[in-house]
């Protein structure tokens, strides 16, 4: 499986990441490299192996579903980029 | 007058209980040494007027006689875990000006058992690199120089480089580091100090700006495996703030340290002779091998099969996990941000900007192993291989209680070298990334120097949660290689 210029293009945007034309040519033959390296896997027979989901087997902890945290909106705002009152503020999203 | 720098973290300790010296001039020695090598770049921020303040009120508690277990005790914090109030970054662009308004798990533990912190160590971008060379912040330098090697600058290692460099060139008594593949263990070896990677789930994670969720586990790096212990019992411990945390008591470590291993079964998998290796590494691996007969351990030959695969399946897993976790840099809530013209303009400007070219490419991976169509074929098989890769450990845990094998292929090379070829940066993790996969206990000791002069280490792996077995192993070791040389351009 081999990836073109097009199916990177567009991983890069599902990613969310700009990437210019002038690089775009070289992280398609750096991508083919790590994807091709990846591929002997097909090598190891996996037929009823069940996925690996925890390392340690330990079961996942459950806690009632409440409120635990929160009500300091200064705090959660304070790294902000761009705020408006206690909101973050984006480009306008709905015309 | 002590040589105060000299002190390791045990040694420091004791005096500073018997009251031969201060935690003041102790720091004040630190953040001198830290001010005359800061070419090296160890530090991304330095944190003096705090790490006086701790200094002043360990003191205090000292001469009262009520000292904490790390009491006054100066150390590094990489650059992955926030501190609250103090610029973290992860050395990525996309962190700038990124001022926590919480403590990490980790950090707050040594915090309470009285450490105090110098400031924050450079690292590869989001902990992705084994070399340093992927920071925002420009690369680590180790204060080794090769013998034949000119003046060249060398790698520490990544991606904990700046935790590793800092230890070995006294920059810090000991210093905190997270390992996803090998980032604590394999900057341990370059840089010539000890580096343990406890069971995945030892440590809690939350805090810890998050890589690849299933792999990242925080650790120690320190000059002797005695400095591991102390420092991971402050580190570990179950918190109800990381689901993955296991709900177990951090036991002392330190008391494993008998330095009898007799009748201990060592074992040393055939798989990890690989092509092309060294013959120097081999030859460091053999005397390990004799070491550990002579102290009365029975050396046991075992079979690891998947061996070879735990790479493929390592950069399948942790780029999935990668392009997850780092899809919350957006530009929205902290950090940078570039403008645009539309929402998701801002959203790629952003990351195209804020990360560098490493994190791109596996976020970029990670996304397409995990799209539709693909994920049965990438993401899912490698899920499958590592339940093979750590049934052979099982396996091999049911005749031996450690297994012994080199942590890197190499010693360190110049910054700039390997550059040019992604796989063959991923190689340097080949001996470290199946104990990941498998989230096992591991330490790196440092056994001896290159043919260049330059440290090579060996690596002890441990059975789930027995990183007591770990140390006692790696103590012996340690003795019996008597490790003693000093970098260079150390102080």
């Amino acid at each position: 499986m081999s990836l073109d210029k097009a199916t990177v293009s567009n991983i890069a945007h599902l990613a969310r990441i700009k990437v210019d034309d002038d690089q775009l040519e070289t992280m398609v033959g750096e991508l083919n490299n790590i994807l091709s390296w990846i591929e002997q896997l097909n090598e190891v027979d996996t037929e009823g192996v069940a996925p690996l989901a925890s390392v340690t087997g330990h079961p996942l902890p459950l806690r009632a579903d409440g409120i635990a945290d929160g009500g300091y909106p200064e705090r959660v705002l304070l790294n902000a980029p761009d705020r408006v009152a206690d909101f973050y503020s984006v480009p306008k999203v709905v015309e | 007058m002590t040589d105060l720098l000299s002190l390791d973290l045990a040694a420091a300790r004791d005096a500073l209980r018997d009251g031969k010296i201060s935690s003041l001039e102790l720091t004040d020695a630190y953040l001198g040494a830290m001010e005359a090598a800061s070419d090296l770049n160890c530090y991304i921020t330095t944190t003096p007027d705090k790490a006086r303040v701790m200094a002043a009120a360990a003191d205090q508690r000292l001469a009262q006689g009520d000292a904490l277990p790390l009491d006054g005790l100066p150390l590094g914090i990489k650059d992955l875990f926030c501190t609250e109030g103090i610029l973290t970054t992860a050395g990525s662009h996309i962190l700038d000006g990124f001022a926590p308004t919480y403590e990490s798990t980790v950090t707050s533990q040594l915090w309470r058992d009285g450490a105090v912190m110098l400031g924050k160590l450079n690292m590869d971008e989001f902990a992705m690199g084994s070399a340093n060379v992927n920071s925002y912040y420009g690369p680590v330098e180790s204060p080794w120089k090769s013998r034949d090697g000119g003046n060249a600058r060398l790698v520490p290692g990544g991606s904990s480089g700046g935790s590793a460099s800092a230890v070995s060139a006294r920059l810090a008594l000991a210093t905190t580091g997270t390992d996803t593949g090998g980032s604590i263990r394999q900057p341990g070896s370059f840089c010539g100090i000890v580096g343990m990677k406890p069971t995945y789930g030892r440590c809690s994670r939350w805090g810890i700006v998050a890589f690849s969720s299933s792999l990242d586990q925080a650790g120690p790096l320190t000059r002797t495996v005695r400095d591991a212990a102390i420092m991971l019992r402050s580190m570990a411990g179950h918190d109800p703030k990381d689901s993955t945390s296991a709900n177990l008591p951090a036991p002392d470590f330190e008391a494993a340290l008998t330095g009898d291993v007799r009748g201990m079964r060592i074992g040393v998998p055939k798989e990890y002779r690989i092509d092309g290796m060294p013959a120097e590494i081999e030859a460091l691996w053999a005397r390990g091998i004799e070491m550990m007969r002579d102290a009365g351990a029975e050396i046991v030959d075992i079979s690891l099969p998947h061996t070879k695969y735990a790479l493929p399946t390592y950069y399948i897993i942790a780029p999935a996990e990668a392009s997850s976790n780092l899809a919350r840099y957006d530009g929205v809530r902290y950090g940078l941000r570039v403008e645009g013209e539309t929402l998701d303009d801002m959203y790629a400007k952003t990351r195209g900007e804020g990360f560098g070219a490493e994190v791109k490419r596996r976020v970029l991976i990670g996304a397409y192993v995990l799209s539709a169509g693909y994920y049965d074929a990438y993401y899912l098989k490698a899920q499958r291989v590592r339940a093979l890769i750590k049934r052979d450990f099982d396996e091999a845990f049911g005749s031996v209680d450690a297994i012994l094998t080199p942590t890197a292929p190499s010693d360190a090379f110049a910054i700039g070298e390997n550059d040019d070829d992604p796989i063959k940066m991923y190689l340097n993790d080949v001996f470290t990334v199946p104990s990941s996969l498998a989230g096992l206990p591991a330490i790196s000791v440092p056994v001896g120097l290159s043919g260049r002069g330059l440290p090579l280490g060996l690596q002890l792996i441990g059975k789930l949660f027995d990183e007591a077995t770990v140390f006692r192993a790696a103590g012996v070791l340690e003795t019996a290689a008597g490790f003693s040389v000093r970098p260079a351009g150390g102080q």
